[in-house]
């Protein structure tokens, strides 16, 4: 992929995540800080739709845009092209275990596992 | 005969000359023999106008005539006497002692870049990458085809590359950059500025060939916008802005 495909992204995830993140702060303000956490809450969350779709989202947007990040890092530390190579699939690798993780808590308590 | 001798040695005052001194610590550093460098100091007189190249000179005509520093114009032209003055990178022909305001003036040889000896540096690294960006106008028919004789400008198309074209290939701007400090393979803002200057030239048709080769994990997208580029440039000259606006050929804002 193209660098400049790359920063498109990297801008847009960064975008969108100030966006979204924004509205779940701003559906935590409806309730109160420790019913906000109450586990019966939390579930509630998981199992609305739109909502869990928007945490997916987030979750999505935030592991593209900060492991592309630590990508431009690591990139700037150390050059060669074995390195080079290791940290772009490293990080391709990473993103998709942190989405995958977080991904599993959603269809968790959507089976009724948790 | 006696009067003309005795007017001829006579030496009036020159109402001009404020002559002061000043400690000059030059870099010494061999990479054949030293493991670091060391400075040595000279006590060094100099007028309102000295510069420090002429510092320099002044003590390897009277001091020490085996410091290395390389020079040619004396007039910020040629760009060849890039180094570091008090910490700063600087051409050493265009920075007069009187303007550094200090009573110690220290010259070290340019950040980024290979050391030969002192203040001497390698610049092949960057005449490659200039290169790299294909720094000429690219077109596929040629003057001698055209019924006209040159490539006509509006003075509103020149203003948009005349100050990059100003580049004497000095280095001081790669000196500055802090990205070139720790990625060694950064393409660095010199080339990019450069880049720009052709790209944004209307006479120019290699936009897309020289976008191409600034698109890479260590081109455009790593400079950080630091700005001391532009900061340091004795031309002039503004990279920062120039690799902005090839950014925003790159994201489809400029076409």
């Amino acid at each position: 992929m193209k660098e400049s495909t790359i920063m498109k992204i990297h801008y847009g995830t960064a975008l969108a995540s100030v966006g979204l993140v924004a509205v779940h702060i701003l559906m935590r303000l409806t309730t109160g800080f420790s019913d906000s956490l109450s586990y019966e809450n939390v579930l509630a969350n998981y199992r609305s739709v739109p909502y869990v779709i928007m945490l997916e989202l987030i979750l999505i947007l935030l592991a593209v845009h900060g492991f592309n990040g630590l990508r431009v890092i690591l990139l700037e530390l150390k050059q060669g092209r074995v390195y080079e190579k290791a940290v772009s699939y490293g990080v391709v690798i990473g993103m998709i275990a942190l989405i995958g993780y977080g991904s599993r808590t959603i269809i968790m308590t959507n089976m009724g596992m948790v | 005969m006696a009067q003309v001798s005795s007017i001829a040695d006579e030496q009036p005052p020159n109402p001009l000359s404020t002559t002061k001194s000043i400690l000059l610590r030059i870099s010494r550093f061999n990479p054949e023999f030293d493991d670091s460098n060391k400075f040595m100091e000279f006590t060094v007189s100099y007028e309102k106008w000295t510069t420090v190249l002429e510092a320099i000179l002044d003590v390897k005509k009277h001091h020490d005539h085996s410091v290395a520093v390389r020079y040619s114009c004396r007039q910020a032209t040629c760009g060849s006497c890039g180094m570091l003055i008090n910490g700063k990178p600087r051409l050493a022909c265009f920075t007069k002692i009187s303007e550094l305001d200090s009573d110690v003036v220290t010259v070290e040889p340019m950040n980024n870049f290979p050391v030969i000896r002192d203040l001497t540096v390698r610049f092949e690294k960057l005449f490659n990458t200039h290169q790299k960006i294909k720094p000429y106008l690219i077109r596929d028919d040629t003057e001698l085809e055209s019924d006209e004789r040159e490539f006509l400008q509006s003075p509103q198309e020149v203003e948009q590359y005349i100050q990059f074209a100003n580049c004497i290939k000095c280095g001081l701007c790669n000196s500055a950059c802090p990205t070139m400090a720790t990625d060694s393979s950064f393409v660095g803002p010199q080339a990019l500025a450069q880049a720009y200057r052709y790209v944004a030239d209307s006479r120019d048709k290699g936009k897309d060939t020289r976008l191409n080769i600034i698109d890479e994990s260590h081109g455009i997208w790593r400079c950080h916008f630091a700005g001391s580029c532009s900061q340091v440039c004795p031309k002039g000259v503004d990279p920062a802005m120039g690799i902005q606006f090839l950014r925003g050929y790159l994201l489809g804002f400029r076409s």
